[in-house]
């Protein structure tokens, strides 16, 4: 049972993760209609970032706010440089272009950082492990993680329902000559957005850093979960891409920890053995093709245009 | 220029001397002397290059009849690639090693995979369409890692080509080469007969305006399904040659950036034209391959490339030899 608790965090940890890549790419595809696959560029570039100002810095904490910061400076000069240039094509140019982007970037993380991957340690205190009921512990690092995440997911959700930058992205997401006749640069505005889903990327790679290896490539699987997260949660919806990422985390994480030994019940050591693995890896995508033949526009589409 | 666009098209599908005919033409010269060129030279690394570029230009085309005329951007093309090699893969190591028999059942899987994904995802369309092929051509990745049998991740040595019981000889590099050549010519063949049908007409209407094609009494659905059977397996028979020419399967064959690389070749060569994947192979492997022999970081080239493509050239490079600015 503890063991059942504890896979439920990591599945959580792993969807607020898939939520921070999520929004950014939910956001920049509901509002700028525009498919965006260095979207894991971004995440690898933080994660990198961070790896890279921890050795500068000595600092954990000031690494994590630098990497961040320098996340939002990249997407937004990749923006005005590029990204602004593919809004008016067809969704298969901006395939074309931001897989050329994809490209580029792993390489420029070859050519900068080398070939070999990097680590991040951790400062002493997230190394600890947290009691949280009597006799059950879980890594405290795991646990900041998912609470900065809701953080982060909760002021989100303020800033595009409440306050007027948020009235003015919702707003140019249903009729974009509109706002731009009423006097919004609308320009601007994309770029804040495109800035804003990239610092959120190069904070999901932040916090992954720690867990895993910085290496290169880091964000292309990644990239493909964050996508089925806001196609399952249906484009553009940010509630929807908060629930879709937890039920993907979950269903992900649970699938690997449990499906191979479900399956050994009913089937010969072999078999399980061989089809476990691939079975839960397949999961999620599974659950992506249910919803879609059954809802083609996912769990929550965004009011429509 | 759009409403003069029309004419001067005519006009280079009628002068055989337009620049993007002669591109065609010469292009068709070089690969068809490719094999003697390498044969003199000496140079056979030439020769499994163009081989390569060969199998991947069937993928292409194949891509390109259900993006390119039918609108439907799959994001999942190469998983016909993997299912096509790993049933030569799998029959090899299972002891059948006729092409008789492998290649159709290559055929013959990918179009019955395509068949249910077509079925299953033909219901949505734009982007979500994009991302549930995206989906399923991750799913058989999956399933291909979870092969213990066939090599799991590690992929499988195919130690013996498909064997056509002495009429033809895979082994000879120069035959295997025409053989590719002469399926890629049948399969642009192919998809000039089916554009050019009413099948194909209706499949074109369905990109332009589907609502209006059902208005008429098409029932789109089914003639999308059948285009999308055709492309698969059109595809999986360019898988079943790449394992061939590689001799050896793994699940990287059907890695989502190979799908990728399948929508750069139709994307640069340009969409819904007949010759247009086949250049865009040809330009996107000569071009990864040429920058990677002048610098250590080809990609920083090849990715800005790609980009300009996509901002600049609407229409692809037969776009640019036809003088045409918009799709």
């Amino acid at each position: 049972m503890l063991y059942f608790i504890e896979q439920c965090l990591n599945g959580v940890q792993l969807g607020m993760l898939l939520f921070l890549l999520a929004a950014g790419l939910t956001l920049v595809f509901g509002i700028m209609d525009l498919v965006n696959l260095a979207h894991g560029s971004l995440y690898m570039l933080g994660a990198y970032f961070a790896a890279t100002f921890a050795v500068l810095t000595g600092s954990f904490v000031l690494a994590v706010i630098l990497a961040v910061a320098a996340s939002l400076v990249a997407g937004t000069v990749l923006e005005v440089v590029a990204i602004r240039r593919l809004y008016e094509r067809s969704h298969l140019d901006q395939v074309l272009g931001t897989f050329g982007l994809l490209l580029f970037f792993n390489e420029l993380v070859r050519l900068v950082w080398g070939p070999a991957g990097m680590s991040l340690a951790l400062p002493i205190q997230m190394l600890a492990a947290v009691q949280i009921v009597p006799g059950f512990y879980y890594p405290a690092y795991r646990l900041v993680i998912i609470l900065v995440a809701l953080a982060v997911a909760g002021s989100l959700y303020f800033v595009v329902m409440r306050t007027r930058l948020g009235m003015l992205i919702r707003a140019g997401a249903s009729n974009r000559e509109m706002v731009g006749a009423l006097g919004i640069n609308i320009k601007v505005l994309y770029t804040l957005v495109f800035g804003l889903g990239a610092a959120l990327a190069g904070f999901a790679g932040v916090m992954q850093a720690p867990i895993l290896t910085v290496q290169i490539g880091m964000g292309e699987n990644i990239l493909i979960l964050a996508f089925v997260v806001i196609i399952i949660g249906g484009v553009g919806s940010i509630r929807g891409a908060f629930v879709a990422a937890i039920v993907v985390g979950l269903i992900d994480t649970l699938g690997r920890a449990f499906l191979p030994d479900m399956l050994h019940r009913v089937l010969s050591t072999n078999a399980a053995a061989t089809l476990g693995p691939a079975l839960s890896s397949m999961s999620i995508y599974i659950l992506m093709a249910a919803i879609l033949v059954f809802r083609p526009e996912g769990l929550f589409p965004a009011a429509s245009r | 220029m759009t409403a003069a666009a029309d004419p001067s098209i005519k006009a280079a599908t009628t002068s055989p001397l337009a620049p993007r005919n002669a591109v065609t033409i010469v292009l068709l010269a070089v690969l068809a002397l490719i094999p003697l060129y390498a044969t003199l030279s000496g140079n056979s690394f030439a020769l499994t290059l163009f081989t390569r570029v060969l199998i991947l230009a069937i993928g292409a085309v194949s891509l390109n009849l259900i993006m390119g005329y039918g609108g439907m951007v799959s994001f999942g093309h190469a998983a016909y690639l993997g299912i096509g090699g790993y049933a030569v893969g799998i029959l090899a190591k299972e002891g059948i090693g006729s092409g008789f028999i492998q290649w159709p059942v290559a055929v013959a899987v990918s179009a019955l995979y395509a068949l249910v994904v077509g079925a299953l995802s033909l219901r949505t369309r734009g982007v979500y369409f994009l991302m549930i092929t995206l989906a399923f051509a991750q799913m058989i990745y999956y399933v291909a890692i979870g092969l213990d049998r066939y090599g799991g991740d590690d992929g499988l040595t195919i130690y013996n080509r498909s064997q056509f019981g002495g009429a033809i000889d895979l082994n000879n590099k120069t035959l295997f080469y025409y053989v590719c050549l002469a399926l890629l010519l049948g399969s642009i063949y192919l998809v000039a007969r089916i554009v050019n049908s009413r099948f194909g007409l209706v499949i074109q209407g369905a990109r332009t305006n589907e609502r209006r094609m059902r208005a008429i009494g098409f029932p789109t659905f089914r003639y999308k399904l059948v285009c999308f059977v055709i492309a698969g397996a059109m595809c999986g028979l360019a898988g079943a040659l790449l394992a061939n020419l590689t001799n050896f399967i793994s699940p990287a064959l059907m890695h989502w950036t190979r799908s990728g690389d399948l929508i750069v070749m139709v994307a640069l060569g340009g969409l819904g034209t007949l010759f247009g994947p086949l250049i865009g192979a040809v330009a996107f492997l000569l071009l990864e391959e040429g920058l990677s022999r002048v610098t250590e970081y080809p990609n920083l080239i090849l990715g800005p490339v790609l980009l300009l493509v996509a901002i600049y050239a609407h229409g692809g490079i037969e776009g640019l030899l036809a003088g045409r600015r918009d799709g």
